[in-house]
């Protein structure tokens, strides 16, 4: 049972990370362009590149 | 004056230091933007305007966002590189739109907040029901009670609050809606979980609210998405008709300056063939105007120095300088948006179906409960038993599925539509459309398609014809080039005449004497005018060729009021334009109730009267005179050519070149009505079988959480059914 005490803080952790991770995201506009999103992860060019 | 313009476009340089201004943005909407290439091709050709220090496109919304410095970038540079790059754009205008996004954002947080909440206190739950009857310590059980109240408490407040917030706003109106019953039950199960944590119970439930919470917000999320999706796209088709203005200065130059920037006073152009952008006086030149827009009326009118114009109307002869008036309060346009004003208050008393079910579901519930406590005293158990079990029942009822069931329904049927180009922007427009059973048309562009054809084919002869198209092709009269589209349709070659004069309000004219040939009004060509045909032709000394030019009804028109009547619809056509005209549209697609010459108010007065005597009319229009009608209409539907303002006042925008959108949509409405009812009836049915166990006191945390996500499941997976369904209205079939 002891195994527990860390178990479950564990679980919890994990949990508050993904929704932290998910916030941010979500925040920084990840979630604005779902389609684009998809098409420029298949550009070449460096992020940042004007031309 | 002339700085007073510059400023007024809203670039002056004032504002902008040599060494440049603060960065501001500005958002465009750019329509023929579909893939990954596009995407890469408007953010360089933004890029490379001069000044503009970033551009981001957005696919999905259709919309690119620049950052430039303040004053450094007009938008029409900006508009044009665009349209260099092949792109269509148009900077968007300020909407709602905004505010729905920003809801959007917060459910999907909240929506988080309550999935983390529920997984973790899922895990939790589970290991108690697993360990109930085993071995595990009562220790154990109370730690991971209070472990689950320490994440229920925080998130419940927090995923929860825009439930509370809308009960509080309902109960305060002295209303009930489905988040009272919502409001209730969590609150209620969250509180009395909390209070046999303290005494160490098996009677905890805060899965069961968390889950509740989760499942609404799904629902809640997905409608606000597919919302501000509808919104958006229906703010870029308004932001693509937005235009610009050729502003006069008082020294006689020109600038072209966005049309919202025209202030009353100012002076613009407008060359032949271009809509006005504002309302105004004409102070210099002659012209014809159509005002189909505004009237109905599909005869141009001709104006002179001196005469009214309104905003949208296009002008169809000579250039005219006009003087802004706009913000008069004695305009067109502030007499339609008052009407439009008093009309949309008369609709506020729609009550929504969810709020009706909630209206006889929140008394029988509560009255449940009190009965089960009532009961449970009267055969003589404690205070305590008899309040957990009518708890229990509280919590069983809260209406989980029922809550869903409407927005599940909305959320399919919206992205049903959306997907055929037809946008719902007002939130109950759907169950509004599926009571309708009178639908009240509009002629000129929404019937008809707003632009003259050829009727009398047979009596103008290729040679003729083919004259007259070299003399119209000079000039952007519709009936010019109606025309020349009629000489094309034949299989003529079409070569613009020279020497070609053409007189406003009156016609064209070339040569002299016995070859002299003219094209215009009857007047115009010396002809005792014996029929209603609007267009002549004559050369020389030859007999006039008469051009029977009408408005003809859209190809579908006909075929889309027969459907209308097959499903026992009233069809009614109400028109600003002149009796024989509205009399021969409705012959033609088959409309026997049909009002000509009628005023804004009087469209509407006619809705008035429909209302009272009980029906639920339907208004289809795209003028402005319609807008008031589409106001103060049960429903409203409107073409995407239609006026920004009648856009505005409908509640569904339709795109496209046919009328069979209107069928669609009404059969989509009718069809999550029917589905609204069904998952109603799923609710109730979970309801039958498990209320009786909670009034006895047999309703474990367990069993209350498997029928809560039970029926919440059942009723999405039925509302998703009606994203393929195959519909019927009337005789037509209607596939996905």
């Amino acid at each position: 049972m002891t195994a527990l005490a860390w178990l479950i803080p564990c679980a919890l952790l994990l949990g508050a990370l993904g929704l932290a991770g998910f916030l941010w995201s979500l925040r920084g506009g990840q979630f604005d362009d779902l389609e684009g999103a998809g098409w420029r992860a298949l550009d070449d060019e460096p992020p940042g590149d004007k031309s | 004056m002339a700085e007073a313009l510059i400023d007024g476009a809203g670039r002056a340089d004032v504002f902008a230091p040599a060494t440049g201004g603060k960065p501001i943005s500005t958002t465009l909407v750019i329509e023929n933007m579909h893939c990954g290439g596009c995407l890469k091709k408007v953010e360089a050709a933004l890029a490379a305007v001069p000044g503009v220090v970033n551009a981001r496109a957005n696919l999905s919304a259709h919309r690119a966002t620049v950052t430039h410095t303040e004053g450094s970038v007009d938008i029409a540079r900006l508009v044009g590189a665009l349209e260099r790059a092949g792109f269509k754009a148009a900077e968007l205008a300020q909407t709602e739109n905004a505010d729905l996004d920003a809801v959007d954002k917060d459910y999907l947080k909240r929506l988080a907040v309550a999935g983390f909440a529920a997984a973790n206190i899922m895990l939790l739950s589970v290991s108690v029901w697993s360990g109930a009857h085993g071995d595990m310590p009562p220790a154990l059980k109370a730690l991971f009670h209070w472990l689950s109240a320490l994440i229920a408490l925080p998130a419940t407040a927090y995923a929860g609050l825009p439930f509370f917030r809308s009960a509080a706003t309902a109960l305060k109106a002295r209303r009930v809606n489905m988040d009272v019953p919502i409001s209730l039950g969590v609150t209620l199960a969250t509180g009395m979980s909390v209070y046999q944590t303290f005494r160490g119970s098996e009677q905890v439930y805060f899965d069961a609210a968390v889950t509740l919470l989760f499942f609404l917000l799904i629902g809640r999320a997905l409608d606000a998405r597919m919302r501000s999706r509808s919104a958006g796209a229906a703010a870029n088709l308004l932001g693509l008709r937005a235009q610009f203005a050729l502003a006069v200065s008082d020294d006689g130059t020109t600038s072209r300056i966005a049309a919202r920037a025209l202030v009353p006073g100012m002076r613009f152009l407008v060359a032949a063939g271009e809509r006005l952008a504002a309302d105004g006086r004409v102070s210099a030149g002659g012209s014809e105007i159509d005002e189909s827009l505004i009237t109905g009326e599909t005869r141009p009118r001709v104006v002179s120095v001196g005469d009214a114009v309104y905003a949208g109307t296009l002008n169809l002869g000579q250039p005219l300088t006009i003087e802004t008036t706009a913000a008069d309060e004695r305009t067109l346009l502030a007499d339609i948006a008052r009407l439009m004003h008093a009309a949309e208050q008369g609709k506020a008393s729609y009550v929504r179906l969810a709020d009706r079910a909630a209206q006889l579901y929140a008394p029988a519930v509560h009255a449940l409960g009190l009965a089960t406590f009532l009961g449970w005293l009267a055969f003589g158990n404690g205070w305590e038993a008899a309040l957990t079990a009518a708890i229990a029942v509280l919590i069983i009822t809260c209406p989980c599925a029922l809550a869903l069931a409407v927005p599940a329904v909305q959320v399919a049927a919206t992205s049903r539509l959306f997907a055929k180009g037809v946008l719902v922007k007002a939130p109950d427009a759907l169950e509004r459309l599926a009571d309708v059973d009178t639908v009240v048309l509009d002629k000129t562009g929404t019937l008809t398609r707003g632009e003259p054809v050829l009727r009398s084919e047979a009596a103008v002869d290729d040679a003729t014809l083919g004259r007259a198209a070299a003399l119209a092709a000079v000039s952007r009269h519709p009936y010019a080039r109606a025309v020349v589209r009629a000489a094309e349709a034949r299989g003529l070659n079409v070569v613009p005449a020279r020497d070609v004069a053409e007189t406003a309000g009156s016609g064209l004219a070339r040569g002299m004497a016995s070859t002299e040939e003219r094209l215009g009004s009857a007047r115009w060509c010396g002809v005792e005018a014996t029929t209603d045909a609007p267009l002549w032709y004559r050369r020389g000394t030859e007999m006039p060729v008469a051009f029977d030019l009408v408005d003809a009804p859209r190809e579908d028109a006909a075929a889309v009021v027969a459907t209308l009547k097959s499903a026992g619809l009233a069809v009614e056509l109400l028109s600003g334009d002149r009796a024989a005209e509205v009399a021969r549209i409705a012959e033609a697609v088959g409309i026997e109730a049909a009002t000509a010459a009628l005023l804004p108010a009087e469209k509407l007065a006619r809705l008035g009267s429909l209302k009272q005597a009980g029906a639920k009319p339907l208004m289809i229009g795209d003028g402005l005179n319609d807008a008031p009608a589409l106001a103060g209409g049960h429903a409203s539907i409107s073409p995407s050519s239609a006026a920004d303002i009648t856009q505005t006042a409908a509640d569904v925008v339709f795109q496209g070149e046919a009328l069979a959108p209107v069928l669609e949509t009404i059969a989509v409405a009718r069809a999550s009505k029917r589905m609204a009812l069904e998952n109603f009836a799923i609710a109730l049915g979970y309801n039958l079988v498990f209320v009786p166990l909670a009034v006895v006191g047999l309703v474990t945390p367990l069993i209350a959480a498997i029928a809560m996500s039970g029926s919440s499941i059942a009723v999405t997976l039925n509302a998703l059914r009606l994203k393929r369904r195959r519909l019927r209205l009337g005789s037509r079939r209607i596939d996905a």
